[in-house]
């Protein structure tokens, strides 16, 4: 494993709501090693999300970060002021979106949106921007660049606008790249190209991601490392042929077994109960009320994280017992 | 080659938007009345018979004719050319005052609407408050107030028309800056005020521009209004309103015309505002394209 290019400690998120805090993110550890492809599954709600905002320091109001540290390139980006981090944002960090359609903006041209990102990074002259903007566009994948340059992203199909979404994200060669379930919305023939266009780009360019995704297929199929959200906690992270082959965490394990499979003759299991509410969230685990091994104790308090292997992390009372 | 697709691409958006246009014709038949109107006030001394102000008193008061197609007034002024000359006036004054309305409307409305907060809610009383006055009063106060005459005109109907684009765009604002393009803006590090007025903005503009059209129609009413009671204009010169009122007192003695032709000409200009300013918002917005 090479030297991690993000690493999150212990970051907390609160949403203050008129029903009360949500505690939509409760002190996750993450680890981000430079070049590799980092999954980060998990249910609706499990603060997938916030914590990719949290990286871009983008929690809106009634959002707010209350403790934490999120080391990006040695620096943490939790103690940089607004006009330190705004430079960082689509430069160093970039990040693609669930519903590509909407997430362009309509009454720009497709081209004239990245070119601008170009100049507003890399200062880069009007006729040299343009030059690196129909490149762009060309290397993901987007025949007859030039004419695509002048559409509108109404005139483009989702596939389409994703790419675009791509190349922006990668036009200022960003050292993190985090994609927000970039596949959402589009027919599985499509997503498959996407995250293969993803996973080529990523390595041509040598930017490392950071996918969210609820698919543990997408993770297998892509990711180096995993980590697994559930109810604004990281409960299990490891690298992926460890997970896949011993999950440790039992949410993990319902996770994995609730993947429907053609190849072996079983019933597909579900996950049963709900995640947890985050306005008072039990106290102790907050999967125990899901799971069929909890203990007294899963009630009482929270499970440490506890390391195995190296890096393989969980955070469960059953794994010290068994 | 670059360049040739460019154009092509630019005529095909043109094509497109006068297609919708004609599909409704009885507003294409009120864009074409526009058109004719503003060609009117540019070539206003090319295509007047007469002079708008050479008095005859020999010909005071004549009826409709060959000679003057709307008649003349009590200084033997040709009708015609005064309604021609007026439409100058008009025009002028109501898409100035407008275009100044919607400048300062869009920052007021943008930021209102993005900041939200203590901003929001300031901004937001001083526009009910100018909203609690009638229209057309606080244009006549205004007027009055600063001085009597056209630049003052504008400046009333500029104020008298901020409050509604200003909460306009507010609203808009108010969603769209929750929009994920919006969010995608912040997320490559947009400078803020970029992000408002480059990003944002322009989005919010076709229901707008709606307005915008229906507006110049009410605009046009008040610096007719106006001029009705006397204010903004200076006589001699041409203007709808102060002719409308000029002719007003004829009417009981028969003389018709006087008042009619200018009267006419402020409804045609006004209806054909409105319909046109509908026919766009059905072009705009997809949500209303087919109800109608």
């Amino acid at each position: 494993m090479s030297a991690p290019l993000l690493h999150i400690e212990d970051l907390t998120v609160h949403f203050h709501t008129d029903e009360g805090i949500v505690e939509a993110v409760d002190g996750i550890q993450l680890l981000v090693p430079s070049g590799e492809i980092v999954g980060v599954v998990g249910e609706s709600g499990s603060g997938k999300s916030v914590t990719a905002l949290s990286i871009l320091r983008l929690i809106r109001k009634p959002g707010r970060i209350i403790q934490g540290t999120i080391l990006f390139d040695g620096r943490n980006l939790l103690d940089l002021s607004e006009e330190e981090m705004r430079p960082l944002r689509g430069s160093h960090i970039s990040m693609i979106f669930q519903s590509p359609r909407t997430s362009l903006n309509p009454v720009l041209s497709a081209g004239w949106q990245i070119e601008r990102l170009i100049r507003l990074h890399k200062k880069e002259k009007a006729k040299g921007a343009r030059e690196q903007t129909v490149q762009m566009i060309r290397q993901v994948g987007i025949p007859s660049p030039e004419r695509i340059y002048h559409e509108y992203p109404h005139q483009l199909s989702g596939g389409m606008c994703q790419r675009i979404m791509i190349a922006m994200a990668l036009a200022t060669n960003p050292k993190l790249l985090i994609a927000d379930e970039p596949t959402t919305g589009l027919d599985v023939s499509i997503a498959a190209q996407i995250l293969d266009l993803l996973q080529e780009m990523g390595r041509r360019t040598g930017a490392t991601i950071l996918l969210i995704t609820h698919d543990l297929g997408v993770v297998a199929g892509y990711c180096d490392r995993v980590a697994v959200m559930h109810a604004g906690q990281v409960v299990e992270s490891a690298s992926v042929k460890k997970l896949f082959r011993q999950p440790l965490h039992p949410y993990t394990m319902k996770l994995i077994h609730s993947v429907p499979r053609v190849d072996v003759d079983r019933i597909m299991e579900t996950i049963p109960g709900n995640v947890p509410g985050l306005i008072h969230p039990p106290q102790g685990c907050r999967f125990a009320d899901r799971c069929q091994w909890v203990m007294e104790i899963c009630r009482k308090t929270r499970p440490p994280v506890q390391t195995l292997d190296g890096d393989h992390l969980v955070a469960c009372y059953h794994i010290g017992n068994s | 080659m670059m360049k040739k697709e460019e154009i092509e691409i630019r005529l095909k958006r043109f094509q497109t938007l006068i297609r919708r246009l004609r599909r409704n014709s009885l507003s294409f038949g009120a864009s074409l009345v526009i058109l004719a109107i503003v060609l009117i006030a540019i070539f206003a001394p090319f295509i007047a018979p007469y002079d708008p102000n050479a008095t005859d008193a020999s010909k005071a008061m004549l009826s409709v004719s060959r000679q003057h197609l709307m008649g003349t007034d009590i200084y033997g002024r040709d009708v015609l050319s005064r309604v021609i000359h007026g439409a100058r006036v008009d025009l002028l004054v109501a898409l100035v005052a407008t275009l100044i309305a919607l400048g300062i409307s869009s920052f007021l409305g943008s930021l209102s609407g993005y900041a939200g907060g203590w901003l929001d809610h300031l901004l937001m009383r001083i526009i009910d408050t100018v909203m609690s006055f009638p229209s057309f009063i606080l244009a006549m106060g205004i007027t009055a107030a600063l001085g009597n005459n056209l630049v003052n005109v504008v400046i009333a109907i500029a104020i008298t028309h901020i409050p509604i684009y200003t909460r306009l765009i507010r609203g808009e604002m108010l969603h769209i800056r929750e929009r994920e393009y919006a969010e995608a803006a912040r997320t490559v590090g947009n400078p803020t005020s970029r992000i408002i007025f480059y990003h944002l903005l322009p989005n919010c503009f076709p229901p707008v521009i709606v307005q915008a059209t229906l507006a110049m129609g009410w605009a046009i009413l008040t610096v007719a209004g106006l001029s009705f009671i006397g204010l903004g204009i200076q006589p001699p010169a041409s203007e709808w309103g102060y002719m409308t009122a000029e002719g007003a007192t004829y009417i009981v003695s028969g003389e018709w015309w006087i008042f009619l032709f200018p009267g006419l000409a402020i409804m045609i200009t006004v209806l054909a505002f409105n319909m046109v300013g509908d026919a766009l918002r059905d072009i705009l917005d997809p949500r209303m394209r087919g109800v109608s």
